[in-house]
Order: structure tokens, then C-alpha cells, then sequence
């Protein structure tokens, strides 16, 4: 009984005596949320236009911030290896497309989250042998000091991080609504078959949307690469998104951002305010619960489609 | 019964299998002495394990290039790659316990979680297995395992020694203040606890700790009840692979102050402050060997393997922390395997000879000297109850550029420490069910 109180009402006291730190840690919470939201929009754009969870996206975040690296410390400017990797990213895109999902055209969904599973390998260990395997410094210019706004503290990285996020949703979500490849890329999502009859390329858009979630896995790459350094650890942090996807649905952009928002918080106020009450190092795993909390009462997530299927 | 199918069968048989006989038999002759490598190149890991396994190997090319081998037996080795998993490391252990005329000379996993897995097996076979610097600190009592060597310092002997350190920098008391200590939540992580929270009762310092989950890419949580609330008056870190660089650039966010926060060895590679460049300047970490390549072996590294052309991976890893322990672990073994000699004659040694040259290493200052490692790390003996032998930890800070020594060998509390090996080994002997050595009977 004491250990319920305590576990129950010690923290929430704790918050009450400290509003400015509780306030910071939901800061820290929304700012790593939305570097969460940014490897997590990689894998809604892949589900939403394809139906294919693409287990390959840590994958690709992992690639995209090597190449970049790689070219730079070759003497190619920032600026340049950008392209170069953008580049790499649409080559990558075809070379799926044609290599691996073409010959699965209308196979089952799992085939093709198999397929990507083989992809993934296959990127992790082909880009390593190229660039090496080395921990790479990336430094693209944003300062990290600490920063007080009205006592709160923030990091001026964080807050970069987030308007690239923020930016970058906003392109997205307007490439989906408002243009003529966003709409057949949804209606390729919704039925492959349906989709190829009334004359859309499934083969184009399939590049598309891959080259696509290339470009934000260069986006998310070069956020965590600076933070992390890039290493092979890159890839790891699709585990992270995951709760995210759950949490926000695997069709939505927007549920990639509020999922994220919602992890990242939960997941920090869990860690400072409850974890050493039970051992301390809950972050990880507390994400993947709130994920199953939401999911018992929306299986499609906060924003994803509603599942109806006739039987 | 088809007789004359079953004598071809069998004839068939012997004729495929003799090409595998023969290499058996011929090693059973050849003057080589073959040492395993597990090592990791890939998987998170792989940046830190690299370049250890570099200079592990070199080493051996160095001792082969530069003398022939050890007193004219040649090192043969084996790489296995474990991508630090435990299941890959047993397996690699499994296929390379039995190669090379006596066997493997011995195992240096390279992994706190190979480590464990193996004690029962190298007990087993006969082979000797070197844990420097990581796995199981009560291994250090050698009467409970005979077969494990922890030298030259364990978790336990570096904790201790770290808080040596920052007690003199808190002029010689650490009453009332404050050490956060972070770890990864592993067995590796948990490892020194029980003499930090000795410690932190017998100094009366407070003690906040804080567990990282696997891979500990994200610890902003942590960092800001460390920097913003706790505000301790030192950090501790027990950190490995991505790990680390994140947690020193948290530490910046919340403007953590880097020259009090100090890192186990395996979180003062050149790997774990690249990432974070500035922000690691003044940052400290424990180490058990010198850095860098001026040293007179480092030197024959260069002449005979790098500048021949023979090195295993890129020169730009030469003189790098981890480099340098592989190198120093390589060493160890070849100095086990030379003391052995001194005994049962310069040819290749088995296991159990070369457990004998593990127990009775004597790396005097004249010994270090005739090896080259002058400077480069402490003298130390081992005996059959001693496996850690030497137990000295130095500390060291990254400037920016390089890592400076910013302490003496610390000695930590041997006799302590020792106490608590003890303690826990003798609760392992009772679990097994082993009945611990008679070292005063041992030749």
C-alpha cells in the first residue's frame, strides 16, 4: 500500500513543488519527439502509398547520413554531398523498385515486409563496406548550447531540429493533399490492383514514394548524425519510431508528428518522474506501452484509417 | 545388405576425409602456436571493436615479423566475428577451441556477456581465457577460477581508483557530496555497483544512479534530472558504443560541466568524443595503458607490419585507445605463453601450460622494457589466488585533440576489494559446487 501511494502520488507532488523542471522535461519531451516524427515519416509515406511496412527505413536513415559523410570527407562540399546523396537516395529507389518489389507486385503484404527485411541487411553491410565503419563526426554548423527561456531550458539544437520537422511535414502533407502523384500515390495504397486499371503507374509511383523516403531518411539521418555521430547506431533508431507509428497510425502524417509528441513526453515525464520509484531505465520500454494503451482502444492509431472490410 | 555398396561407401568415405586428416596430423608437428581472435567489425559495436581487433592482431604480426614468433614459435590466428552477440561469440569459441597443433592458447572474448557464457566451458577444456578490463571482477580470485585471468585491473579496481581520483580533487573528503552514476543496464553496467555503493556508505557521498537502456541513444530524461535537479558534483559513466558520445553531448545541453564527469575505460576511446567535438573537450575517462605511439613496441608496429604493408586495418587506427588495447591484450597472451616456455621448453603450449604462464607472469620493469612497453602500462604479477595481478588505473581527459594524463597510477584499495572477489566468488563456488584451490599447493 505505502509502495502504491508512493508510486502513485510521490511524483505527482514532485511535479507540483518543481512546475519549471516538469516544464522542461515536457520541452526535452516535445523536442525528441520530433526527432522521433522524423524517422517515423519515412515509414508512413512507404505504408501509406504501398501498403509495405518497410522494416528497411533505419536502414536507410543509416545510408543517407554515410553517403553524406563519406562524400564530405572525400573534400566534396556539404552543400554538393547533399545532391550527391539525394542522388544515391533516387538510385537506391530504382534499384528497389526494379531488383526486389517489381518481381512481388501483387504478392502479400508480409512477402513484401520480408523483402525489406533482406534490404535492410543488404544496406547496412553494402553502405559500411563503402564508407567504412568508422564513427563519423557531422558537424552541419547548428549550435548546441544550452539555452533559458523564462528559466525554462531548451537546447538550440533541439529546437533547429524541430522546425526541420515541422518544415518538413508541412511539404509533405501538402505533396499528398494537393498534388496530382499525392493522390495516385494514395490511391495505390488503397488498392495496387484497382489502382494499375485505371492507368497509374504502380511502378513510378512506387519510385517515387521510395525516393521519397530516401530524401526524409537523408533529413532524419543528418538530424541524428549530428546528435549521435554516424555510426551504425543510426539504423537502431527506427526502433524508436515504432512506438511512434503504433501510437499515430501507419497512414498518417500528422499522427507521425502528434505520435511522436505524445511518446517523446510521455516517455520523459515517465523516466524522470516515475522510473526510480521502480529501478530507473523505463524510457524505452514505456514508450512501446503507452503505444499499447492507445492501440486497445484505436487499433489503427490516433489518426490512422479505419480498417472496414467486407466479409 | 548390400556389402560391396557400404565398402564403397566407407572407402569413399575415408578418401573425402583424408584431406582433413592430413592437416591434423601435420599441425600435430607444426611449431605455431594458434591464438582465436573474436572480434566485432559490424553491428553497433563494430566502430569500437575494430579497431581493437587491429591491434590485436598486429601485435601477433609484430612478434612473428619482428622475432620469429615467441622464441621461435610462430603466432597463427583466427578471426570469428561475434558482432558482440553472446550466442555468435560461444559459437566462434566452438569452432576455434579445438585448431592449431595444441589447441587454442587461449580466449579473449571481448564481451562481459561472452565472458559469463564461456566460464563454465574454457573450465572445461582447458583454456585459459583473458577478460581485461571487463567480464566477472571476482574472477580475479583465482582459487574459484582457475581458468579466468582479469589482469591487469577489473570494474571493481577502476571504481574504486575513479573515486580516488575525484576524492582528491575534493581535497581528500568526500562527505556530502553528490555522484550520479550512469550505466548501461547490462551486466557490464552493473558490474562495479557493489563497490560504488560501499563506497558511497563509507565516504558518505549521496549516490543517485541511473540505468541506460540498450543502446542508450536517447538519455535527455536522465540528463536533465542529472542537470537540472540532482546537479551532482560528479558523473560517473559505465558507457559503451553510441552510448557514450551521447551521453557527453547531453551533458552539454544541459550544461553538465565535461571536466567533472568521468567515463569507465571503455567510454575513453577516440570514438566516443569525435561525435561530440567541442562539446567533449575536459571530459575524463579511466584507463590501464598509455595512448598514442610512442612507445618502443608502437614503434615496431610501424617498421614491421604498417610499413610493410601487413597491417589488418587502417594505419590512421595506430596509436588510438582501443588500437593500443588490443594491443596490450595480445601481449598478455604472448608474454603467458613465454613464461610458460620458461618452464615446458620453447614449443608450442597448450592450454594448460599456458594457464601456468598466466599465473606466474612477472612483467617487471625490466620485463615491460625488454617488451618495448616502457611507460606504456605498470608492472604486475599474478600468483594462482591473484588473476588481476596489477589493479593500477590512470585517468585521463581529451583536450580536444588528444587524451592527456591528468592523474598518477591510482592504486586502488586492494585489500577491500579484495574482500568483496572473495565474497562473491566463494557464493559462485557454492552454487557450482566447486571446491576452491589449494593455492599453497601449487607449484
Amino acid at each position: 500500500m505505502d509502495f502504491a501511494i508512493d508510486f502513485l502520488f510521490e511524483p505527482l507532488k514532485e511535479i507540483w513543488e518543481f512546475p519549471i523542471f516538469f516544464v522542461e522535461v515536457v520541452v526535452g519531451g516535445i523536442l525528441t519527439g520530433v526527432m522521433y516524427s522524423l524517422v517515423a515519416l519515412g515509414f508512413v509515406l512507404i505504408f501509406k502509398a504501398s501498403g509495405v511496412f518497410n522494416f528497411a527505413q533505419g536502414a536507410m536513415v543509416l545510408c543517407a547520413a554515410l553517403t553524406f559523410v563519406g562524400f564530405h570527407e572525400l573534400g566534396v562540399p556539404q552543400w554538393l554531398s547533399l545532391i550527391l546523396t539525394l542522388g544515391v537516395m533516387v538510385a537506391l529507389a530504382f534499384a528497389i523498385e526494379r531488383i526486389v518489389l517489381r518481381p512481388l507486385v501483387n504478392q502479400a503484404p508480409i512477402i513484401l515486409f520480408m523483402a525489406t527485411i533482406g534490404i535492410t541487411f543488404f544496406i547496412d553491410g553494402f553502405f559500411q563496406m563503402v564508407w567504412g565503419e568508422d564513427v563519423k563526426r557531422l558537424d552541419i554548423g547548428i549550435p548546441k548550447e544550452p539555452l533559458e527561456i523564462g528559466g525554462v531550458l531548451v537546447n538550440t539544437f533541439d529546437i533547429v531540429a524541430a522546425l526541420v520537422a515541422g518544415t518538413l511535414v508541412g511539404v509533405l502533407a501538402f505533396f499528398f493533399q494537393s498534388t496530382r502523384i499525392g493522390r495516385a500515390l494514395r490511391a495505390v495504397a488503397d488498392d495496387h490492383q484497382a489502382a494499375q486499371s485505371v492507368g497509374i503507374p504502380l511502378q513510378t509511383i512506387w519510385v517515387i514514394v521510395w525516393s521519397v523516403a530516401g530524401i526524409v531518411a537523408l533529413v532524419a539521418g543528418i538530424m541524428w548524425g549530428s546528435k549521435l555521430g554516424v555510426q551504425f547506431s543510426l539504423a537502431l533508431i527506427a526502433l524508436k519510431a515504432l512506438p511512434v507509428l503504433i501510437l499515430g497510425g501507419f497512414t498518417s502524417i500528422p499522427g507521425a508528428i502528434i505520435g511522436g509528441l505524445i511518446i517523446g513526453v510521455g516517455e520523459k515525464v515517465a523516466e524522470v518522474f516515475w522510473a526510480a520509484k521502480i529501478g530507473g531505465g523505463i524510457e524505452d520500454w514505456f514508450a512501446y506501452i503507452l503505444a499499447l494503451f492507445f492501440l486497445m482502444f484505436r487499433p489503427q492509431g490516433l489518426f490512422g484509417e479505419r480498417i472496414i472490410e467486407r466479409v | 545388405m548390400n556389402f560391396a555398396r557400404i565398402g564403397s561407401a566407407l572407402a569413399l568415405a575415408a578418401f573425402v576425409a583424408a584431406p582433413f586428416a592430413l592437416p591434423t596430423a601435420a599441425n600435430a608437428q607444426a611449431n605455431e602456436q594458434f591464438i582465436p581472435s573474436l572480434s566485432y567489425r559490424t553491428g553497433p559495436f563494430g566502430p569500437n571493436g575494430t579497431p581493437f581487433a587491429d591491434g590485436f592482431l598486429d601485435y601477433f604480426k609484430m612478434i612473428n615479423a619482428r622475432d620469429g614468433g615467441i622464441n621461435g614459435v610462430r603466432i597463427t590466428y583466427e578471426e570469428c566475428e561475434t558482432a558482440y552477440n553472446t550466442d555468435r561469440g560461444v559459437e566462434c569459441y566452438e569452432r576455434l577451441k579445438a585448431k592449431g597443433p595444441t589447441g587454442a592458447t587461449a580466449i579473449v572474448p571481448l564481451s562481459t556477456g561472452i565472458t559469463y557464457a564461456l566460464i563454465e566451458r574454457t573450465a572445461q577444456d582447458k583454456i585459459p581465457m583473458l577478460t581485461s578490463g571487463y567480464g566477472r571482477s571476482d574472477g580475479s580470485d583465482g582459487r574459484v577460477f582457475p581458468w579466468m585471468f582479469t589482469l591487469p585491473a577489473t570494474y571493481h579496481s577502476q571504481m574504486d581508483a575513479i573515486l580516488q581520483f575525484v576524492k582528491s580533487k575534493e581535497k581528500g573528503s568526500l562527505k556530502g557530496k553528490k555522484i550520479s552514476f550512469i550505466y548501461h543496464d547490462s551486466a557490464f553496467g552493473k558490474e562495479p555497483l557493489p563497490v560504488i555503493q560501499r563506497l558511497a556508505k563509507e565516504e558518505g557521498f549521496e549516490l543517485s544512479e541511473f540505468p541506460v537502456p540498450n543502446p542508450g541513444v536517447e538519455q535527455k530524461a536522465i540528463w536533465l534530472r542529472i542537470g537540472r535537479q540532482i546537479r551532482p558534483n560528479y558523473v560517473i559513466m559505465w558507457g559503451w558504443g553510441v552510448m557514450n558520445p551521447t551521453a557527453i553531448q547531453e551533458a552539454a545541453a544541459v550544461g553538465f560541466p565535461r571536466d567533472k564527469f568521468i567515463g569507465v575505460w571503455w567510454a575513453g576511446s577516440e570514438q566516443d568524443v569525435t561525435p561530440p567535438g567541442d562539446a567533449a573537450k575536459g571530459y575524463m575517462a579511466a584507463n590501464f595503458h598509455g595512448t598514442g605511439k610512442d612507445y618502443k613496441f608502437m614503434r615496431d608496429i610501424e617498421a614491421t607490419v604498417i610499413k610493410a604493408g601487413q597491417g589488418t586495418g587502417e594505419a590512421r587506427h595506430v596509436g588510438t585507445v582501443l588500437y593500443n588495447r588490443g594491443a596490450i591484450n595480445a601481449a598478455m597472451v604472448v608474454e603467458a605463453v613465454r613464461t610458460a616456455q620458461e618452464r615446458y621448453g620453447n614449443k608450442p603450449m597448450t592450454g594448460e601450460q599456458v594457464r601456468w604462464g598466466f599465473e606466474n607472469l612477472n612483467l617487471s620493469p625490466q620485463r615491460l622494457a625488454a617488451m618495448g612497453f616502457e611507460g606504456f602500462m605498470p608492472p604486475l604479477r599474478t600468483s594462482c589466488a591473484d588473476h588481476e595481478g596489477g589493479g593500477v588505473v590512470r585517468i585521463q581527459q581529451w583536450d580536444g585533440k588528444a587524451w592527456n594524463w591528468v592523474s598518477e597510477w591510482i592504486e586502488p584499495n586492494r585489500a577491500a576489494l579484495r574482500q568483496g572477489y572473495e565474497a562473491s566468488s566463494m557464493q559462485y563456488a557454492r552454487e557450482k559446487n566447486i571446491t576452491p584451490r589449494d593455492c599453497a599447493n601449487q607449484s
